[in-house]
């Protein structure tokens, strides 16, 4: 009897918690890297929460790292939606910031507004174009959006290279030991920062200095404005015919055929938008943060590993847009309580790398999981059995 | 090979009250079951009642809830397929599950110990197989690749493998659904040799008139419940089919005579080249008239497929001409087609006719989602009117589904055809190319398929019916076109055919006869 009675349970908890479960599993396995590193995982993870969200300037920091993680997560939800696998977020993101700056640096007489909205939307161009063509090579010439993508990023990067060290180096720099970057564009083109303003007693209760928060913080309008494209391409790709035909393809592309659509061009829109996301973060990071683009020639010394970690987020967000949202902000308190837990511990943060792989790999193969269940439970007869996880209880008790 | 058991004999194998439940539903309640030596017992029973999930019980890949199974009077438990093999439990899977590339010694062989360690003793197997496709007339080169094989061969080698493995109780599901009336009647032959050698075999199937020709006792389970178990001998079509169903079914329609009128679907000389990369497709010729169903017989593979897809803008033609109510639609994509009043079920319903992962109402709306009444301005669906349309789907067309909202994987075979089947009817087709669409649907569902095929007729569509199941394509097709090696190789008025006839032209046999 205890054999039944346990086994339901745990099924429903396995059906509700495959994130949870695959991060606790995550974490357990970094726990014992940490171990082996010497040091006490619980120590290392409250110090690293405690420099992700321990104070208002930590905050800040993480949801900085954020913003750009959570565009390139926009757009791989999109791309990955579509049925195509989008791994060039860093070529794309490149680009879109190459693009972004070189229209900033350009139209540096114009009222800043202007040169704001200039520069994104021809980041997101220039993003857009550069997804486009791993789109397009895949969608006419079949040839595998996984390298093309790839391939393409060290395109971007060796372009960024050249143009920072020629073309677009800042002439105050010119020099046999310049650093390669180009001109700061000028004050009216940044994006404003973002402060908050909470009621006093909010403020009083998380122990905060004041009231105007985030005031003093890097903290820019690209989070709004990332948050608020969560929420448009939510409602794109599952409001609008748009979206339904880029599922579509994505989910069958047999079915999607014989209905009617053109495969071809739903994979190559696919991969405009997730090009164009990325092409955003890089077109925002410059505007909102580092004013100008800059690097150490390695794609890194831009941006961060921001258009992986972007996939990463995607997929622990569900790939849905608003599901990146939190995704995004807690691969931002990794990246920056990493750095935290340096300082404490004296363990190299580079193992939040590993970190973040173990996620992946626990992510991803509790999907496998569940998709295994679903199929297993789908052997069994009559439909209503097989409801998901969707109403598990009610269709319990009626059996009970 | 020396762990290949010798065969156990089982003389009497019994399931006795066995309970089977998943979350929400009693899949399998007290169900009684017995099979003896050199007997056939048919499984009859519609999608859902359970006959699939007792034979998993029985070949160990699910556990009875309650109940117990007993062979020759000692009880045993069967965990794992394993376990079923060696108590001389074998299962012939609807699907089978043989690698292509390689030999039928080699499938065999593939997941059992070799009596040389680590050495391959494929010779050894050779041998056995051999002798044991003699005992039984199996006609199975044991060095020949599979993906030479036809798929009547490759059921005999599957039923070979479990031959070797020491079945002596053979559960076959579903065994006649991809053979030609000629294989059938091979394997029948095939069936009885090994009754009268002793095996035990279990044969599940929802066609009535083979149930009735190879079993000795036929038990029908609904709704996880045995009806009955009744000797072959006092059984009939139509009592059987009422047992399953709980009601009376006709099996045989009436068709009101054919009021043809102009011609809505006419093909001249259409020609396409195959997956395979040679001619599918063969100078085809034909023309379906509004209110008449065309029948499509023919083995698989004879260019059915390709058939199909080239009518519904799936597969372009590489000769010929296509119209449809009169307009030149050659090449044409599927997406100026479903605006011009073409409809089309498509045979691998859960590849091309339904996208899995989405609901109920979003594949209602498959081809239609970008047009009013479901959208606002072209681009925001319009999911009120969606919902209404799939509700008043559901209703009418009898879909079992917890919703509008479901998933459609978690849908039923059946209810899945009725989905597609709503859908295409919906749309008010001028033409309708129905490719095997009752294929794994039950008998209640077929029923209402017809049916509904049936009233689209008296409305005036254009029916092409493609279809390997004969008995279908007799109840309903005015005229039959016979397909062999992507030709139309003869015409018979339907109504009064001759089955052998017919199955002599499917196998390529001369055409005028």
């Amino acid at each position: 009897m205890r054999e039944f009675s346990l086994k339901p349970l745990w099924n429903r908890l396995l059906d509700i918690a495959p994130l949870p479960v695959a991060l606790l599993a995550a974490f357990a396995v970094a726990s014992l890297l940490l171990l082996a590193l010497n040091a006490a995982p619980g120590q290392a993870f409250a110090s690293m929460l405690q420099g992700a969200f321990g104070t208002e300037n930590a905050t800040a920091e993480t949801l900085v790292k954020a913003i750009p993680i959570l565009f390139v997560a926009i757009g791989i939800c999109v791309a990955f939606r579509g049925g195509v696998t989008n791994i060039g977020g860093e070529g794309q993101m490149i680009m879109g910031a190459l693009a972004g700056v070189t229209t900033a640096l350009l139209l540096k007489d114009a009222p800043g507004f202007v040169i704001i909205l200039a520069s994104i939307l021809v980041g997101f161009a220039a993003g857009a174009l550069y997804g486009g063509l791993a789109g397009f090579l895949k969608a006419y010439f079949n040839v595998n959006e996984i390298l093309s993508t790839i391939m393409l990023n060290q395109v971007a990067v060796q372009l960024m290279n050249y143009l920072l060290n020629g073309p677009l180096l800042d002439p105050s720099e010119a020099g046999l030991n310049h650093i390669p970057k180009t001109a700061r564009i000028v004050e009216s083109a940044e994006l404003p920062r973002l402060a908050l303003t909470v009621p006093q007693f909010v403020a009083n209760l998380f122990g905060w200095e004041n009231a105007e928060l985030f005031a003093r913080t890097r903290l820019h309008y690209g989070l709004l404005l990332a948050i608020v494209l969560a929420i448009v391409m939510y409602i794109l790709l599952w409001r609008t015919t748009i979206g339904y035909r880029i599922r579509a393809v994505g989910q069958n592309e047999r079915a999607a055929r014989y209905a009617g659509l053109n495969v071809r061009r739903q994979m190559v829109l696919a991969m405009l938008l997730a090009g164009g996301f990325a092409g955003l973060a890089g077109v925002v990071q410059v505007l909102g943060l580092q004013y100008r683009l800059q690097t150490d020639g390695s794609p890194l010394g831009f941006t961060a590993n921001a258009g992986f970690n972007g996939i990463v987020a995607a997929l622990f967000g569900g790939l849905n847009p608003i599901g990146a949202i939190p995704a995004s902000v807690f691969f931002g308190g990794l990246l920056v309580g990493a750095q935290k837990m340096q300082r404490d511990l004296a363990v190299p943060a580079a193992l939040i790398t590993a970190i973040n792989g173990l996620i992946v790999v626990f992510v991803v193969s509790s999907q496998i999981f569940s998709k295994r269940r679903a199929r297993r439970r789908l052997a069994a007869p009559t439909p209503p059995a097989t409801a998901p996880a969707a109403a598990p209880a009610p269709v319990q008790e009626q059996t009970a | 090979m020396t762990d290949s058991p010798t065969m156990r004999r089982i003389q009497h194998l019994h399931m006795q009250g066995i309970v089977k439940r998943f979350p929400g539903v009693l899949a399998v309640n007290h169900v009684d079951f017995d099979v003896q030596a050199g007997e056939i017992h048919a499984l009859l029973g519609e999608n859902g009642a359970g006959k699939s999930t007792l034979m998993k019980l029985l070949y160990g890949l699910y556990h009875p809830d309650e109940g117990r199974i007993l062979i020759d009077g000692a009880e045993v438990r069967i965990r794992s397929p394993h376990d079923a093999i060696m108590q001389g439990i074998g299962m012939i899977h609807q699907h089978f599950m043989l690698v292509p590339s390689l030999t039928v010694a080699e499938n065999v062989a593939l997941g059992m110990k070799s009596s040389r360690g680590l050495v391959l003793d494929l010779d050894v197997v050779s041998k056995r197989l051999r002798e044991l496709s003699e005992q039984y007339n199996l006609k199975v080169d044991p060095n020949i690749p599979i993906w030479q094989l036809a798929v009547g061969e490759q059921q005999r080698v599957e039923i070979l493998r479990a031959l070797y493995k020491g079945a002596a109780l053979l559960i076959l599901d579903e065994p006649t659904a991809v053979l030609t009336p000629q294989e059938v009647e091979d394997l029948f032959r095939i069936l009885r040799k090994m009754t009268s050698e002793g095996h035990a075999l279990i044969f599940i199937s929802h066609k009535l008139h083979e149930v009735l020709a190879i079993s000795n006792r036929i038990t029908v389970l609904r709704d996880g419940q045995r009806v009955d178990t009744i000797p072959t001998s006092e059984a009939t079509k139509l009592k059987l089919a009422q047992m399953m169903v709980g009601r009376p079914v006709v099996l045989e329609y009436e068709r009101p005579p054919c009021q043809a009128g102009a011609e809505s679907l006419v093909l001249s000389g259409v020609s396409a080249i195959s997956d395979r990369g040679d001619l599918g497709l063969k100078d085809v010729s034909l023309k379906v008239c509004a209110g008449e169903i065309v029948g499509v017989a023919g083995v698989s593979g004879n260019g059915q497929r390709e058939l199909a897809q080239v009518i519904s803008g799936l597969r372009a033609p590489s000769g010929g001409s296509i119209q449809v109510g009169g307009r030149d639609v050659t090449g044409r994509p599927p997406s100026v087609l479903n605006t011009l009043g073409l409809s089309y079920i498509p045979e691998e319903r859960m590849v091309d006719g339904v996208i899995k992962e989405f609901s109920v109402s979003e594949n209602l709306v498959l081809q239609d989602h970008g047009r009013p009444p479901y959208t606002w301005g072209k681009i925001f669906l319009n999911f009120r009117t969606i919902a209404r349309t799939c509700k008043d789907a559901i209703r009418a067309y009898a879909i079992k589904t917890p919703g509008p909202d479901t998933p459609v994987k978690n849908l039923s075979g059946g209810n899945i055809q009725k989905l597609v089947l709503a859908r295409e009817l919906s749309r008010r087709p001028k033409v309708l190319i129905a490719s095997q669409p009752t294929r794994g649907v039950d008998i209640g569902a077929t029923e209402y398929i017809h049916r509904r095929l049936l009233d689209e007729r008296a409305k005036g569509t254009a029916i092409l019916l493609i279809s390997e199941d004969l008995d279908e394509i007799m109840a309903l097709s005015d005229r039959i076109l016979v397909m062999y090696e992507g030709r139309i190789v003869g015409e018979v008025p339907g109504g009064k055919v001759d089955v052998r006839h017919l199955g002599a032209m499917m196998a390529g046999a001369s055409l005028d006869a």
